[in-house]
């Protein structure tokens, strides 16, 4: 299935896939109305600093231990997107303790959020891969091994 | 302060209705003019550093940027214009010679935009080249002014070293060092799938590169920068720097602080070391010289690569030319009064040399008239801006052009002059890694090929609209070509005739 990979070879560290990842799933239709003056929980986060960073969401793990640790039962997996449903998540947090990508954070409802790679909002197709100004972040298929 | 204070050019314009301080401009912008006040909540700038290079304006997701020419103005004066006057400031702060890169801005004149091409109607039809062959390819190269049959009576079908070119435009030199490593990968890239050649410039031939080495003509300068034996071997062709369009006379300095890693070891030189190339070639004073270079670089690559012999075109460019062509050199390469740099002293940027236009008529009629015009391909390059430059160069005489400003263009270069600063935020002219990794090849590249595929479309078009299926055919071909405003003499040197005429 196709994923969001990152080559951080190319990455900038300008930080525009998260503001891209908000408004994305801000359901809002002008970036300014849903990002001005507030702060921004985006599901990518760019990490690293000065020469190397890199830009990490969910990698939609084969078999995804977040799946198996939540409590609440509100993280499946569908067509090879794990998913979550927030009217289940009870807020417990396990998924953050055991995700070794550290790609769920809570929203700023307080309900934990996830990449589900745009699939559901407007954009239909990742938002920080649309925006990124230097292909550091792609959308393809790549066989498992890669 | 006080007497030195030069007010900004640029304004940095921001829309604060739109500005969601995602401080993108912050991180994108390597001359640190945006920064974020933690007191106020929002972006600020400090506009007396930006360049307006666009950086900032081409990345802020919400449009918030724009740059525009700061209104502060000195008192109006036709003479004494504000640039002038600036420029006397400036040399007055610092003593120094005003340096200055990219071609010429000043608005002297531009000879295509002259020049008008002529079609088909009615007595000879136009050619559509989605329907019909059109031949864009071309050869550089000595070609033989006669056929000569051996003994058997069969015709000698061995030819001098060429270099083909699927369409006649090859892409000119910029060395390493000048230009990032990632800017000389998508030229290489780009060359290579476009069937074309790109240039090292004088700065040596990264490692990583020989494997692009068909679609590579390699320089030497009068530094010698990197020049060994597999280094000329690597290429397509080999090109003697003497001149260039920007700078005429002048040689080259990188300085030290852009001589690291790789760019040292390719140069072949310490760390750290400002690379000067002399004004001269130290061993050439004549035309008995240069073919005394033409021919050792010639028995170094066993007269299997052409030798390209590129000059600034001054005002003795015919005679020049003539020698060339008489020194073994295979290709002249002239290069015009608006071509680019890296860095040139403004005075001789904006000041030395000729127009290409004028060069190229005069060189091309004196090497007919002398009937060597065989002897030699021309190329000519400094600011070719379309397809109907290349069009244009080619009916006034020229077998294809080099491009450099299009191509940097192409890369993400928004003109704004400042390549000596080193610090490119398009990741073009600049040595800094984190400069450098803005440009990513894979685009690079296909934008080099985008244009390049545009520009050859068009070039069918022209010439299927003159009725000409083939470049060849086109070359020389001046009866194409009608100038507007212009005088006797001007028409006179580009042997061509008014519109109307």
């Amino acid at each position: 299935m196709k994923r969001v990979y990152v080559n951080e070879e190319w990455c900038l560290g300008c930080h525009l896939c998260e503001y891209n990842c908000a408004y994305a799933n801000s359901g809002l239709k002008d970036m300014v109305v849903a990002l001005k003056d507030k702060k921004i929980f985006p599901r990518i986060r760019v990490e690293g600093e000065d020469r190397i960073t890199f830009a990490v969401s969910c990698r939609h793990c084969t078999d995804p231990i977040c799946v198996k640790s939540c409590i609440a039962g509100a993280i499946s997996k569908r067509d090879g997107v794990v998913r979550i449903d927030r009217n289940k998540c009870v807020g417990c947090l396990t998924c953050v303790l055991v995700c070794p990508y550290g790609a769920l954070a809570p929203g700023e409802d307080g309900i934990m959020q996830k990449c589900e790679l745009c699939l559901d909002n407007a954009c239909g197709a990742p938002a920080c891969v649309t925006g990124c100004p230097n292909r550091a972040i792609v959308y393809e298929e790549r066989s498992e091994t890669q | 302060m006080g007497v030195e204070f030069i007010y900004p050019e640029f304004e940095v314009v921001r829309n604060y209705d739109r500005c969601i301080a995602c401080r993108v401009c912050e991180r994108q912008c390597a001359n640190e003019v945006h920064f974020y006040s933690e007191e106020r909540g929002v972006m600020i700038s400090d506009e007396a550093k930006c360049v307006d290079c666009q950086r900032c304006v081409s990345l802020c997701p919400t449009r918030a940027l724009k740059i525009v020419k700061s209104d502060s103005t000195l008192r109006e004066n036709a003479n004494w214009q504000n640039d002038t006057i600036k420029e006397i400031y400036k040399q007055a702060n610092s003593g120094g010679v005003l340096l200055s890169s990219m071609g010429n801005p000043k608005p002297l004149p531009v000879y295509w935009d002259k020049i008008l091409i002529n079609a088909s109607q009615v007595t000879n039809p136009p050619i559509d080249p989605l329907r019909e062959p059109m031949e864009t390819q071309v050869f550089l190269g000595k070609k033989p002014s006669r056929i000569e049959r051996g003994k058997d009576g069969k015709i000698k079908c061995e030819l001098p070293p060429q270099i083909a070119l699927s369409l006649p435009v090859m892409f000119s030199a910029m060395s390493y060092g000048s230009i990032s490593y990632n800017a000389h990968a998508s030229l290489a890239r780009a060359a290579t799938e476009l069937g074309i050649l790109y240039n090292t410039g004088e700065g040596g031939l990264h490692e990583d590169f020989y494997k692009y080495g068909k679609n590579t003509v390699v320089q030497v300068a009068s530094g010698r920068f990197g020049v060994h034996e597999d280094y000329l071997n690597a290429g397509a062709a080999i090109e003697i720097k003497m001149g260039q369009g920007a700078k005429p006379g002048i040689g080259g300095h990188l300085p030290g602080a852009k001589i690291v890693g790789d760019v040292s070891r390719t140069r072949m030189i310490p760390e750290r070391s400002d690379a000067i190339s002399p004004a001269p070639h130290h061993d050439i004073y004549s035309i008995e010289d240069l073919r005394q270079l033409v021919f050792s670089l010639k028995e170094a690559t066993q007269y299997k690569k052409p030798v390209i012999v590129k000059v600034a075109a001054v005002h003795n460019i015919a005679a020049i030319a003539s020698g060339i062509a008489r020194s073994g050199a295979d290709v002249i390469a002239i290069d015009g009064f608006r071509g680019g740099t890296g860095a040139a002293p403004t005075r001789i940027r904006d000041n030395v040399g000729i127009p290409v236009e004028l060069a190229l008529a005069a060189v091309d009629k004196r090497l007919r008239d002398e009937g060597i015009r065989g002897n030699v391909s021309l190329v000519v390059g400094g600011s070719i801006r379309s397809a109907a430059d290349v069009i244009k160069a080619v009916a006034l005489g020229a077998d294809a052009c080099y491009v450099a400003t299009a191509a940097l263009l192409a890369l993400g270069c928004h003109l704004c002059r400042t390549c000596q600063s080193g610090k490119c935020n398009w990741g073009i002219a600049t040595q800094r890694p984190d400069l450098v990794k803005r440009l990513n090849p894979d685009i690079g590249s296909a934008r080099l090929v985008n244009l390049m595929t545009a520009w050859r479309h068009e070039i069918m078009e022209i010439m299927g609209g003159m009725g000409i299926n083939s470049i060849e055919a086109l070359r020389g071909n001046r009866l194409m070509l009608r100038g507007v405003g212009l005088n006797e003499k001007e028409l006179e040197i580009l042997g061509i005739s008014h519109a109307g005429e």
